[in-house]
């Protein structure tokens, strides 16, 4: 797609005897993009990734990660590509800095070198402190974040996240959000997956929805909001004033307005109304209490495609008995 | 088309690592202890037996090795049925509990093969299992020096040697087996059990059974002593699937100079002596001689190491990596 694309999969097919796991599947993910791959669990997004490491056989179609052919140049991909996989886990006899220092060694770093990136690393993801520890200490947000300094320690080009936030709680789902944002502006291009759609939707700059081995949906999500959802805006307005239904219907580009409760209005609108409505409450001298709009959340265009396409749903279904 | 790069790379590295896990855990500890304490208590006892009896033997330090005091068994005997034990001990969880650790795919995603993990662990255990072996017996044969108060012979040392590397590649055949059992069972448990069952049945059932099995191949009639011969080695033949036989076997010869065929013990048990043109019974061989007896059973252990390993090889590189 464009020039400076450093992920490219074309046709990507990934087969177990007759069953399909990833099929013909296609995107690009630009240097510095932070790109999800979202979808239920069993839709194919660990075995895409699997390909683009050259950790399993690509049945057919082709991929290069940063030119390099995985299933040929592994060793090429693998020393340019950190991979934090699903649950990561770590040797629980030795220490968290033992065991970066092991795939430090693995990588091949040299023994001054390994020691500044260890420590640069551990300090970025807030481990400094605990780098003499045994990693069976470790809680799983701990271990996660351990998982991403290893990316950052190994300088990776492109970090290739699997489910970096399922099973943690709030406060470290962040933590590892901030990370994750910080590679972006160090110019690392990050793949990440997730089932877990809000949470990711608020870092990613692109998204691809898989559903059943293919991609169903690729895009920012606002054009996917604008993609599926129709190109509406839905503003939410509370106020009190008689009669601010009637004046707000006629703003010019709302469509409807629908009562969402006492004193509480929801438009309907092709545009941004926000200020049109804010002037409407206050010509009426009437008390405006909240003023929104929505953003077009994942979930949203996730289930309404879905509700969309019945026959793709029962397909799921038969595949999923096969 | 040709892979990229060498499949050893990080193969160093690796080893060490697994290396430094196998003699530092309690695991190790307990089994060196095992091997040690009991090897001595054998070599011990059989000292005072040695003084009583055979004052006047050229080849006092061998007997170390194979004699022991009534009703207990020899050195051999006891490292033939321990060894295994410590082989599969480190073995036996190598793949598998890097998968149940979940840290296969985040090793795998370095830029190193999958040949290098696999190659390393297998030499690694190599070594620990040589480390131990090398001061156990330097351990026996010091022992014997002091005790016995009388310096060995450039033969004696260069046999128990030879005893000393054949022991090592018998402990690569059970090292080989564990490994190729942490790859096949995903479960340590189950792999474990495995390997200790296919111990038991090679170890302790199969000397018993293949005397029959073989007896099904076997013809009633013995008209001539080159039936009997023929028929006896059809018998050893079947035994000889059991690794534990072969290594009797191999160190028998190399213990003993006097034993001139592989034959001999089990002739000797039915009442015979062998008889070869041109040669005095009981006369001691040279090392040469003896070496060149058991050079195939020394091939064919051989050859179970690199089978079981390469079978195991091939296997992992067919697995998935996902769990």
């Amino acid at each position: 797609m464009s020039q400076d694309a450093v992920i490219e999969a074309t046709g990507l097919t990934k087969s177990y005897g007759a069953a399909t796991a990833v099929d013909h599947i296609s995107f690009s993910v630009g240097r510095g993009e932070i790109f999800g791959l979202l979808g239920p669990n069993g839709a194919g997004k660990t075995t895409t990734i699997l390909m683009l490491l050259g950790l399993t056989d690509i049945s057919a179609g082709a991929v290069r990660v940063l030119g390099f052919n995985p299933a040929r140049e592994p060793l090429s991909v693998k020393r340019r590509v950190g991979y934090l996989p699903d649950t990561v886990g770590f040797y629980d006899n030795l220490t968290a800095a033992d065991n970066l220092r092991y795939t430090a060694r693995l990588i091949g770093f040299r023994s001054a070198e390994r020691e500044k990136r260890i420590a640069e690393a551990l300090d970025r993801v807030g481990l400094a402190d605990n780098a003499d520890k045994r990693v069976s200490t470790f809680s799983r947000g701990m271990r996660q974040r351990l998982g991403l300094a290893e990316i950052l320690m190994k300088g990776a080009q492109i970090a290739i996240l699997d489910e970096p936030t399922s099973g943690l709680d709030p406060h470290a789902t962040s933590e590892l959000l901030g990370i994750i944002r910080g590679f972006k502006s160090e110019g690392v291009t990050v793949l990440l997956s997730s089932h877990l759609l809000e949470r990711v939707q608020s870092v990613c700059d692109r998204v691809a929805l898989f559903s059943v081995g293919r991609i169903a949906l690729m895009g920012s999500v606002a054009e996917l909001g604008r993609e599926v959802l129709g190109g509406g805006y839905v503003v939410d307005i509370e106020a009190d004033g008689a009669g601010l239904a009637e004046r707000l219907a006629i703003i010019p580009g709302v469509s409807s307005v629908d009562k969402t409760g006492i004193g509480k209005l929801r438009l309907h609108a092709d545009r941004d109304v926000r200020p049109e409505a804010a002037a409407e409450v206050v010509a009426m001298q009437g008390r405006l209490k909240y003023l929104g709009v929505q953003e077009p959340s994942l979930e949203a265009i996730y289930t309404r495609y879905f509700e969309g396409k019945p026959q793709e749903a029962m397909q799921e279904g038969t595949r999923h008995a096969a | 088309m040709q892979r990229e790069g060498s499949a050893f790379s990080g193969l160093g590295v690796v080893m060490l690592k697994e290396l430094s896990d196998h003699l530092t855990s309690w695991r190790m500890v307990i089994m060196e202890w095992l091997v040690v304490l009991t090897a001595v208590g054998v070599v011990y006892t059989g000292i005072q037996q040695i003084r009583e009896v055979s004052a006047e033997d050229p080849f006092l330090l061998l007997r170390l090795f194979t004699r022991a005091r009534e009703g207990l068994p020899s050195l051999v005997s006891v490292l033939s049925f321990l060894v295994p034990l410590v082989a599969i001990g480190i073995g036996f969880d190598s793949v598998n509990s890097e998968r149940n650790q979940r840290t296969l795919s985040r090793i795998l995603a370095q830029p190193i093969y999958r040949d290098a993990l696999l190659f390393g662990k297998f030499l690694a255990g190599i070594v620990t299992l040589t480390i131990m072996l090398v001061a156990l017996w330097l351990m026996v044969v010091g022992l014997g020096i002091l005790m016995l108060g009388i310096p060995p012979g450039a033969e004696e040392v260069a046999r128990a040697t030879a005893m000393l590397g054949v022991t090592i590649i018998y402990a690569g055949i059970w090292l080989a087996l564990a490994l190729l059992f942490s790859i096949v069972f995903r479960s340590a448990t189950t792999a474990a059990l495995a390997a200790l069952g296919l111990w038991l049945f090679l170890t302790m059932i199969w000397p018993m059974l293949s005397p029959y099995v073989a007896a099904l191949f076997v013809s009633d009639t013995v008209s001539s002593s080159s039936d009997l011969l023929n028929q006896l080695d059809l018998i050893q033949s079947f035994a000889r699937l059991s690794p534990g036989t072969l290594y009797g076997e191999i160190v028998g010869v190399l213990l003993d100079p006097t034993i001139r065929s592989t034959q001999q013990p089990l002739l000797a048990s039915l009442g015979l002596v062998l008889l070869q043109p041109g040669s005095i019974p009981g006369a001691p061989l040279p090392l040469l001689q003896s070496l060149l007896i058991v050079w195939p059973q020394t091939v064919a252990m051989i050859a179970a190491v690199i089978m079981l390993f390469v079978i195991g090889y091939v296997t992992f590189q067919r697995q998935e990596v996902r769990a």
